[in-house]
């Protein structure tokens, strides 16, 4: 049994990986600690004012040293995080929901101007109505935009992958911001035990933030973001789609690092594959809706069912060649969206669409599915798993889906 | 990241998880941080013989308000894979034991987490848990509870409820004496030693170690038989429409003039409530301003009385009442349904008299005499 610590209190000190019962949000200020974080500007909005919380709580505790500025709104807090990263500091940022949305002009121009800020979205129902459970389209609204967008299941995931941003986020072939889902309530606000790493493991892990010549400091005179035309508009777009091609191998090699220094983070950096040795089809989805249906799996492999999961860690860069690689294996995927997508193609969800696409190019394509379950942080329990499990089934004995068959609805009274 | 496929065929067989829940029912703001103490211990102790365990609080409950019943859970499984079954929900259909903080609660809770009212048992196992931290007797508790759909057992652990603030926390042992009392009726999941032990490297404080012991050995229980319990209760529960059926644009029927909420009535935030003396009553109108639920209704007659079914027991109308003792505060335990008394006033004044008394320990004075001699 590893050390237990009361919400990180001794983890400050500690030079062996201790282990505190926290939840999503207070995992995050843990990796704000240990990330050594500069700045972080923060702006109440549920679930991410969790992390907000937390971190208030260590700075106060005397346990994190870190400007810590209150800001009037969401995009003043994404401004001011903007600036101090241009000027050398490592930052830290985050929301939900609508209040993501308030801060989009801030975060629409992060991407060109290739600032790593890291920002956690707490998913969050857009407003009206006030819900407050999870849904990801409010991450999803960044997806063109330049940002990297990694996703969580759990607790010890969200601190790992926040240290997994700083260091891709901040790698001079990349220099691109990063912003981590996290699933509001049941990641957010549930405690779990988590390892917390030793600050010299992490030390090990994340070098120092270094801009370079692109600091901006009266030694190095540079403007940034000065007023630019259709001369050169294109050119920068093509620098940013360049440094997101370039975030493939730098996650690879991220991955690979920590895993070696931490004995976390599985097989493939961006696919989290559970049960698919010898499955016929696989459920697909990203955060924490891979729980209830590995709980699924469990229960149908028991029945001699052969399903499996695959699920998603980064959606941008959106891996193609390890989604193609790892779903021509199978004969149906049913792809679970906890978003929708009004008006789309299939009138199914973002994931779903970009799964479909991804395997387009392929000569033989399994069926993909698409199912909506879980918006506005509707619990997926164990019949809407097998609903979904039944219809993929179905899919992978006929091979092809009705005309206009494509999104199914999961959960939604009539 | 956190579990692999290797681990899933190694640790437990399909279908297999095992896992235990426990809730606890708690007044909102006043026992939050006593509910989380309460859940975290559960998970830490069983960590002691490496189970792993998931605290959290029903999300649907926050932002709290001042005593509205809310809930917080521990689910505790001994290893990582089982405990997923327990996990990305908002509380957990069944639990194996529900811990309410304060015996009033046991009168059935609304929230702003869930439709409806509940009884206090209602997401408890056949044969499973309702803990309550009381002075009453069990057998005084069960009269108060809703009429059991299936048997269970109701354990007492003494003391009262504990009310804190927003921002202190009131360091009684009552958490401690919750964790012992559940290491009682859990022997498998939490053997005492553990919680002892947990909760002495944790605080490093004897005197805390001494208070899990105390509620070990002092908890009391009766079981409570399928049909026992009261029925006097309201039955307040919903239909949820679906999509086909619901107004479109986000629309609900708003309450009209007059109108009392008939889907959301918040009674059971209720610790205590006011119970009004007609015949002292100057007609001043004080409580009727200041209430902040607007539960008083004029009579005929020109006196204020109070709809039970609206009032949160807040105290207020009490406080700001002009006459000594006109308005009492009175322990929401003694009364067994919500009618309305005005029209006993009404009808049979010495009745209601009498009952003024019964209830309130004070003698009922007629309005030709002033209030001063009431007791205090
Ligand atoms: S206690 Fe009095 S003031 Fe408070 S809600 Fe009830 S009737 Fe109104
Ligand atoms: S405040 Fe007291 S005296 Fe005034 S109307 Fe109400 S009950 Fe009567």
């Amino acid at each position: 049994m590893a050390t237990i610590i009361e919400k990180g209190q001794d983890a400050v000190s500690s030079q062996i990986e201790v282990e505190a019962l926290v939840t999503g949000c207070e995992a995050i200020a843990e990796a704000i600690r240990l990330a050594d974080v500069d700045v972080m500007a923060a702006y109440p909005i549920r679930p991410y004012d969790g992390v907000m919380q937390a971190a208030a709580k260590l700075i106060a505790d005397g346990k994190m040293d870190v400007e810590y500025i209150v800001a009037d709104g969401e995009h003043s807090q994404f401004e001011i995080v903007k600036h101090a990263c241009a000027v050398g500091a490592r930052v830290f940022v985050g929301s939900s929901g609508v209040g993501w949305f308030y801060a989009m002009e801030a975060i629409a121009v992060t991407g060109g101007l290739r600032l790593p800020v890291v920002a956690i979205c707490g998913n969050r129902a857009l407003d009206d109505p006030g819900a407050f459970g999870t849904e990801h389209n409010d991450s999803l609204a960044v997806r063109d935009l330049g940002w990297l967008m990694p996703w969580a299941e759990t607790a010890q995931e969200s601190l790992d992958l926040a240290l997994m941003a700083w260091r891709v986020g901040e790698d001079k072939r990349v220099s691109l911001p990063v912003a981590i889902g996290l699933d509001g309530a049941f990641l957010t606000h549930s405690q779990t035990i988590v390892k917390i790493p030793t600050q010299d493991a992490v030390n090990k892990f994340l070098p120092k933030y270094d801009l370079g010549n692109r600091l901006l400091h009266p030694d190095n005179p540079i403007t940034i973001a000065p007023q630019v035309d259709q001369d050169w508009l294109m050119e920068i777009r093509r620098q940013n789609d360049a440094a997101m091609r370039r975030a493939q191998d730098v996650i690879r090699e991220a991955h690979a690092d920590f895993k070696r220094l931490f004995g976390r983070g599985g097989d493939n950096p961006f696919l989290d594959e559970y049960m698919t040795d010898d499955a016929e089809y696989v459920f697909f989805g990203q955060g924490t809706l891979a729980l209830p249906m590995k709980v699924a799996i469990r229960r149908l492999r028991a029945q001699g069912h052969k399903v499996g999961l695959v699920r998603l860690k980064w959606f941008r860069p959106f891996p193609t060649a390890d989604i193609v690689k790892s779903l021509l294996r199978f004969k149906a995927i049913g792809v679970i969206d906890r978003d929708y997508s009004f008006g789309s193609p299939n009138y199914g969800g973002v994931l779903y669409h970009e799964v479909r696409s991804a395997l387009y190019s392929q000569p033989k394509r399994p069926v993909v599915l698409s199912f909506i379950a879980g918006l506005g942080g509707r619990e997926i329990d164990q019949n809407m798993a097998t609903q979904i499990f039944e219809k993929t089934k179905q899919a992978a004995e006929k091979g092809s889906l009705d005309q206009g068959d494509t999104c199914t609805w999961i959960g939604v009274r009539e | 990241m956190a579990t692999t496929e290797k681990t899933a065929t190694v640790a437990v067989k399909p279908g297999e998880e095992r896992l235990v829940s426990i809730e606890v029912v708690y007044r909102g703001i006043f026992q939050k941080t006593l509910a989380q103490r309460i859940c975290r211990g559960v998970v830490l102790a069983s960590r002691r013989r490496n189970y792993t365990g998931t605290a959290f609080a029903r999300y649907g409950d926050s932002p709290e308000r001042n005593g509205v019943p809310a809930k917080q859970f521990a689910v505790v499984a001994p290893t990582d894979l089982e405990l997923e079954a327990g996990m990305a929900k908002y509380e957990p259909a069944v639990v194996d034991v529900s811990v309410a903080v304060d015996d009033t609660l046991v009168k059935g809770i609304e929230s702003w987490a869930w439709y409806g009212r509940q009884p206090i048992w209602k997401p408890v196992r056949d044969n499973g848990f309702v803990l309550v931290t009381s002075n009453s007797t069990p057998d005084e508790l069960v009269q108060q509870t809703d009429k059991a759909e299936r048997p269970y057992t109701l354990a007492v652990v003494p003391g009262g409820a504990s009310f804190a603030g927003l921002w202190v926390y009131k360091d009684d042992h009552t958490d401690y004496r919750v964790l012992g009392a559940l290491a009682r009726l859990l022997p498998d999941w939490l053997p005492i030693e553990d919680v002892k032990a947990s909760i002495r490297e944790s605080t490093k404080d004897e005197a805390r170690v001494v208070s899990v012991q105390f509620g070990y050995d002092n908890v009391r229980t009766r079981e409570v038989k399928k049909g026992e319990g009261t029925d006097a209760h309201e039955k307040l529960q919903f239909e949820k429409p679906g999509w086909t059926k619901m107004r479109e644009g986000i629309i609900v029927e708003a309450r009209k003039p007059g109108e009392r909420n008939p889907f959301y009535k918040k009674y059971t935030a209720r610790t205590l409530r006011p119970v009004v003396n007609f015949d002292t009553c100057i007609k001043c109108t004080m409580c009727w301003l200041d209430c902040p639920d607007e539960c008083f209704e004029v009579t005929p007659s020109g006196h204020y009385e109070v709809v039970y079914e609206a009032c949160i027991g807040c105290g207020i109308c009490a406080q700001v009442c002009p006459v000594k003792d006109c308005i009492v505060m009175v322990d929401e335990l003694k009364f067994t349904d919500n009618t309305d008394k005005f029209v006993l006033y009404d009808k049979q004044p010495d009745a209601y008299r009498q009952w003024f008394t019964e209830m309130t320990g004070l003698p009922a004075i007629g309005s030709d005499k002033p209030a001063a001699t009431g007791g205090d």
